[in-house]
């Protein structure tokens, strides 16, 4: 590769992910927004109610209250959104609850699979790439397998009734890319 | 694209070793500047270049096909893929007094797949974390070390590279956002890169490229996805698509009507994981194909060619010359993805002209390649395996057990389980034994149900859950198994009582079978004749990389990569779940080690 093509792909590079950073879609999601769930071509902001009681997890992307853009542009967006009784939540959870709703990234901390089981009887989150267990009633804790820290939690609000997010990810979004 | 190359020594642990040795090229009198490859800014950082780049051997078509003994230069030493090394100087007779030369920490975790490839003396290793090392072979010296930073929201289910190609001055490098690199040997400097598929939809790769007829050759994972397989061949210099062929057809292609059901070929899976072998005679290759998605059979009528198979592709056109399907309409997980190693052997009186793979469905599948079909000769379990009740003499076809076929909201138990008698880590072949010797995990089971499932691109696609199952009465799990391929009888087993075998197998002229595996770290030496353990060695972490060997100035070397995880740990940790204490944890983090007689 040429010096000049370097620069030019370097360049390029550097545009992209600039776009990136910038894309309302793309942007992690920010205090405010409203969440919808994922397949949801009608966009309609989610409410407590729309979260069954301590029965699984439901796929939400953040969306800007502003124009409904929905930041589905990184799967890194995605979220899990799961209900329980206030009480049986650990402290700093129920900090970052709203109407017994938590929401975690859909990222596992291993690999970056996407969780995709609920242990229905533990009331856990469990991701089948390479079975990492995590708590979601304790901060999204890793209870088992290969994952290296507790998923991001998205703390969360309610707003004119509906969920909104009240405070950027806990911590990155990401995982072990080897 | 970014690269990043340093020549800094800082990872390398060197055993025994003068510190001169770690500073290689940087001490001695300025030698006469490289020849003009690259960009004068594309060269080494922190001085002159070491004489072992200097004098790189290029590679061409005739060493691939006719490697010298000392050589290992592609992912399984030959074409045919044997995983042996003609080398004998190592013998049942000293290998006792094997001893490690140096080590090298790779500085990443995660499962280290790839064999420590060599070329007169530079060694190319690939690990996680889209890194390839070069190395002085005999020093442990480092020579550069390329990293490509992988995308922030990377789709990579299995982090790992199983190692890279060599051809002319160029290193071959599948990227796991599947992207092809090409590298060069002497520098470390990206020559060109080529986007193979689209990672946000589920393709990414973990595959060493297979180098014919001066292409690069490639396939890519993310089966579990919803993907479309694909072999792919690119033109060794310039990195421009040759051809690429799909495992799975479209409408009106021969095999389409085995996919009756509108547009599941889109998703249909077939991913391709191992890189295959070749027979420059015939100038086919041979390549294994995953299982279908979703993996319920019964959401996706018909056979599903051509996924749980092996293809036959013309090197030239990537035209699909044979096939043969190891198990029609998969259920099970079974990607066939090992591609079967190409061994003439004796049957009933005759040489047939084989191909042998032992598959993940449990069977060992004797067949016979020709200048186009692929013809079955016979098919028996290597381990437990009670799915298929029989199979058609004429076309190997299994009859299959229907209790043993889970479905949607249908529960099955089935042996071996869905990762298979054995998984991706190859057998290896000895021609001086004619044995076949095969990394095994016998008397596991699981128990799958399958659920609708719909497609998203670039999210999972498989719609089961699976529980893992020890069989009852179980005393072993991973062996290490020796098949005679001119009688098809098994002559020994080692059993492993405590692990799983997750171990790649490599066997010598010396008569000899190396091979790690286990969750005690260790890496062993077996006598290729009787399987009696002759040395063993514990390393930092588990072995699931391909063992290679290699010589320097007459004296022969053993290497391999420690460093568990992927698979391997997945296993071990559901294990430890269903016998807890059983299956402890196996500490993790990548090094290189090289072996030889004091």
């Amino acid at each position: 590769m040429s010096v000049d093509r370097r620069a030019l792909l370097l360049s390029a590079i550097g545009v992209s992910l600039g776009f990136a950073q910038d894309d309302p879609a793309s942007v992690r999601p920010k205090p405010g927004d409203l969440l919808t769930k994922v397949g949801d071509a009608g966009k309609t902001p989610l409410t407590p109610n729309d979260i069954p009681l301590a029965a699984g997890y439901t796929a939400a992307w953040a969306m800007d209250p502003a124009d409904n853009t929905v930041r589905s542009g990184s799967r890194l967006n995605q979220v899990l959104l799961l209900r329980f009784d206030p009480a049986s939540l650990a402290t700093t959870t129920r900090e970052h609850a709203a109407d017994g709703v938590v929401a975690y990234t859909s990222i596992c901390t291993h690999n970056g699979c996407d969780i995709d089981q609920w242990l229905a009887k533990e009331q856990q989150l469990f991701c089948s790439c390479h079975e990492s267990i995590f708590d979601p009633r304790d901060g999204g804790k890793v209870l088992d397998g290969p994952a290296p820290r507790a998923l991001p939690a998205l703390p969360l609000a309610i707003a004119d009734g509906a969920l909104v997010v009240a405070k950027p990810f806990t911590t990155p979004v990401g995982y072990e890319r080897g | 694209m970014r690269r990043l190359i340093f020549a800094a020594w800082l990872c390398a642990i060197v055993m025994g070793l003068p510190a001169e040795a770690l500073r290689e090229g940087g001490q001695a009198p300025a030698p006469p500047p490289p020849p003009p490859r690259v960009p004068a800014e594309a060269s080494r950082e922190g001085g002159p270049m070491p004489a072992v780049l200097r004098a790189y051997a290029a590679v061409d078509a005739d060493r691939l096909a006719h490697p010298a003994d000392g050589d290992w230069l592609m992912v399984r030493r030959t074409y045919d893929g044997w995983g042996y090394s003609p080398l004998d100087r190592i013998t049942p007779a000293n290998v006792a007094r094997l001893q490690p030369v140096w080590s090298f920490s790779t500085g990443v975790t995660n499962g280290h797949e790839a064999p420590p490839i060599v070329n007169n003396g530079v060694m190319f290793v690939a690990t996680p974390g889209n890194q390839v090392i070069a190395i002085n072979a005999k020093t442990g010296a480092i020579l550069w070390r390329y990293k490509r930073p992988l995308p922030e929201d990377v789709v990579l289910l299995h982090a790992t590279s199983r190692g890279v190609g060599l051809y002319r001055d160029k290193v071959y490098f599948a990227a796991g956002e599947a992207v092809l690199v090409a590298l060069n040997a002497r520098t470390g400097e990206e020559v060109w890169t080529t986007k193979v598929a689209e990672n946000k939809a589920g393709y990414y790769m973990s595959v060493a490229p297979l180098v014919a007829d001066g292409k690069v050759i490639v396939g890519a994972s993310g089966g579990e996805m919803g993907i479309r397989g694909f072999v792919a061949a690119f033109d060794a210099d310039s990195g421009k698509e040759v051809w690429r062929t799909y495992t799975v057809p479209a409408p009106g292609e021969p095999g389409s009507e085995t996919w009756p059901n509108g547009d599941q070929w889109k998703t249909g899976g077939g991913p391709v994981w191992v890189t295959g072998t070749y027979d420059p005679e015939t100038r086919l290759t041979f390549w294994g194909t995953g299982n279908g998605g979703p993996w319920m059979g019964d959401q996706r009528p018909g056979d599903n060619l051509y996924t749980s198979s092996t293809i036959a592709l013309d090197v030239a056109t990537g035209a699909m010359k044979g096939h043969f399907q190891y198990h029609p309409n998969d259920s099970w997980d079974w990607d066939e993805v090992s591609p079967p190693i190409l061994v003439d052997y004796q049957r009933n009186g005759r040489t047939i002209k084989g191909l042998i793979d032992l598959a993940r469905d449990g069977y060992m599948w004797f067949l016979e390649r020709t200048s186009g079909p692929i013809n079955f000769v016979e098919g028996r379990p290597y381990v437990k395996q009670n799915v298929f009740m029989s199979l058609d003499p004429k076309t190997g076809r299994p009859n299959v057990d229907p209790a043993r076929q889970p479905g949607t909201g249908r529960e099955a138990e089935f042996c071996p389980s869905h990762w298979g008698g054995k998984n991706w880590p190859p057998v290896a072949f000895s021609p001086k034994t004619r044995m076949v010797y095969v990394p095994a995990n016998e008397n596991l089971c699981t128990a799958m149900i399958g659920r609708p499932v719909t497609y998203t691109a670039g999210r999972g696609f498989t719609g089961m859950t699976n529980n893992l199952m020890i069989a009852p009465g179980a005393d072993h799990i991973g062996e290490v198994q020796a098949w005679n391929v001119d009688t098809g009888a098994r002559v020994w087993t080692h059993p492993f009582a405590g692990s799983t075998n997750w171990g790649p197998i490599l066997t010598t002229g010396g008569g000899l079978v190396f091979s790690g595996g286990t969750q005690d770290r260790l890496f062993r030496a077996f006598d290729a004749a009787t399987g009696d353990v002759l040395w063993e060695f514990p390393t930092n972490s588990g072995i699931i990389g391909q063992p290679s060997s290699f010589s320097i100035d007459g004296k022969q070397y053993i290497a391999v990569q420690s460093g568990w995880g992927i698979d391997s740990r997945t296993m071990q940790a559901r294990l430890n779940r269903v016998r807890p204490g059983d299956f402890p944890e196996v500490p993790e983090g990548g090094a290189i080690w090289v072996f030889a007689i004091k």
